[in-house]
């Protein structure tokens, strides 16, 4: 309960002081003293189903990958075909190992031919940074740029409402996962119709010097739409609901792409990528175990960490576990064995001493209603 | 919040309120705050026997579980079955209305090695710093 004593050696945000100004509490989360909550987990996850919400995500690293040889370092290292990428552009990858395993996963942005916007998580940026160094034999440009980026994300239905008035780019016709240069009040900023919710919404990333300034203008503007400041608690059950992957949760350096369910950004067909060769034979051979999102049959919660059994025996672990706010039930994902993974199929939780059912589901378990 | 003037604390931030020899036992206003909301409440069964010091049920928000652990000793004579419906209660009412379980006290003696009010008032304004 009392985080004061770490503290000291967090990185804060540009934000950090307006954050304890609102009263949010404060964590510790990948080396950032970040806020889990300002009004609840669960008002903050409602109004981002249902209206909007504004949160710092300044942890987030940012990596620039220029020169002739951006692509190709690109397509060495990530599972997704970033040759496809239009500029303008952005999509979903995994940076991974020789054994197809996850070093981080990412966002990967194409300004130009020649010049890759990364994002990838907080605390994994510096081993990033290192490992793409270390594969590059083709001589990209690759830079740490996370100091010069604060990033806000809006998300919800009224996003777009409440970031129109304050920006000269007209949001409307950015299609989902694509961005734009422009001006957020009078700021340079990068316009990206991204997120981590299951949401309509918008990440911006811009100059640390006015993160304040534009953080007040948000909050200003949003209020009357619903709006509300959101912390990582929130953005955690608001992503679960949505069935999207944590690093350190769902995904590592044990897992491969293919067993996290995530083939549609693993692109076998591209000549070649660290851990190709591993994922064409898991894909050739068949899984043995793979992710599958579950939910609650019985009083109970699951978390993080609790073993998965069937017939008396620890067949899994329970990657995520929670309530969801918005759908009231309790869900969860988990890394069980094939027999084990069709949905409907039944399994239990062991939640401390009692084995509570559950049922394998499809997933996301959430899907926001088409516009 | 004001912190019942009868009643007794303990670090874990429970507290205990006795009449006679039966003893109702809940959770703080400073323990839901740290919380959240109280999304799930788990709670012995009735005729079961708790030790003072020793976890005897959780009550979990949407981020944490937190176990509770008993202030004294004694056996569950009943539950508030209202908790499995509506664990909010704990954040709008923790002193009152959110009780979660009555014992009858293995020894009232236990009561006066707990905080009083005052004290544990001076406790929290030192956890919260």
């Amino acid at each position: 309960m009392t985080e004061t004593a770490a503290s000291a050696e967090l990185r804060r945000t540009p934000l950090n002081a307006a954050h304890r100004q609102l009263r949010a509490k404060m964590v510790p989360f990948g080396g950032w003293d970040m806020p889990v909550e300002y009004s609840g987990i669960v008002p903050e996850h409602r109004a981002v189903r249902t209206a909007a919400g504004l949160f710092d995500v300044s942890h987030m690293g940012e990596i620039d990958v220029q020169g002739p040889a951006a692509l190709a370092l690109i397509q060495h290292t990530c599972s997704n075909d970033a040759s496809k990428l239009e500029i303008g552009q952005a999509h979903y990858s995994g940076l991974l190992t020789p054994q197809g395993t996850f070093i981080d996963d990412l966002l990967v942005h194409k300004f130009a031919d020649d010049h890759y916007f990364l994002v990838v998580n907080a605390s994994n940026q510096d081993r990033d940074f290192a490992y793409l160094a270390a594969n590059n034999p083709m001589g990209a440009r690759v830079a740490l740029v996370s100091d010069a980026y604060t990033q806000l994300a809006i998300q919800g239905p009224r996003a777009i409402d409440i970031l129109q008035p304050l920006t000269d780019v007209a949001l409307s016709p950015i299609r989902y996962y694509w961005f734009t240069m422009g001006k957020v009040l009078d700021i340079d900023a990068i316009v990206a119709r991204t997120g981590y919710t299951g949401e309509d919404g918008f990440e911006i990333y811009f100059a640390p010097e006015h993160a304040e300034r534009i953080w007040g203008a948000l909050l200003e503007a949003g209020r009357s739409h619903g709006m509300i400041p959101c912390g990582l608690g929130a953005r955690n059950t608001l992503r679960l609901e949505s069935a999207m992957a944590l690093y350190g949760h769902e995904i590592d350096e044990t897992t491969t792409v293919l067993e996290a369910n995530l083939g549609w950004i693993c692109k076998l067909e591209k000549a070649e990528f660290l851990g190709k060769d591993v994922l064409v034979q898991q894909k050739q051979t068949g899984l043995s175990r793979k992710l599958v999102g579950f939910e609650m049959i019985e009083p109970g919660i699951a978390r993080d960490g609790y073993p998965v059994v069937a017939d008396g025996r620890t067949i899994g672990h329970v990657t995520s576990g929670s309530p969801a706010p918005f759908l009231g039930k309790n869900i969860g994902m988990a890394y069980v064995p094939m027999a084990c993974a069709a949905t409907g199929t039944e399994i239990g939780i062991q939640v401390r001493t009692r084995v509570v059912k559950a049922r394998v589901v499809a997933t996301p378990f959430y899907r926001r209603p088409k516009a | 919040m004001a912190y019942p003037a009868t009643y007794r604390f303990t670090k874990d931030h429970e507290w205990v309120s006795a009449e006679g020899t039966v003893g109702t036992i809940g959770i703080t206003d400073f323990a839901q705050q740290q919380l959240g909301d109280v999304v799930f409440v788990e709670l012995p069964a009735v005729g079961a026997n708790l030790s003072a010091g020793e976890s005897f049920g959780t009550v979990e928000s949407v981020k944490a579980v937190s176990e509770i652990f008993s202030p004294v000793s004694g056996t569950v004579t009943s539950i508030n079955a209202q908790l499995a419906t509506a664990p909010e209660l704990i954040n709008q009412d923790p002193h009152q209305a959110a009780w979660l379980v009555k014992i009858e006290l293995a020894d009232p003696g236990q009561l006066a090695q707990l905080m009083d009010a005052a004290q544990y008032e001076t406790f929290v304004a030192e956890e919260a710093h």
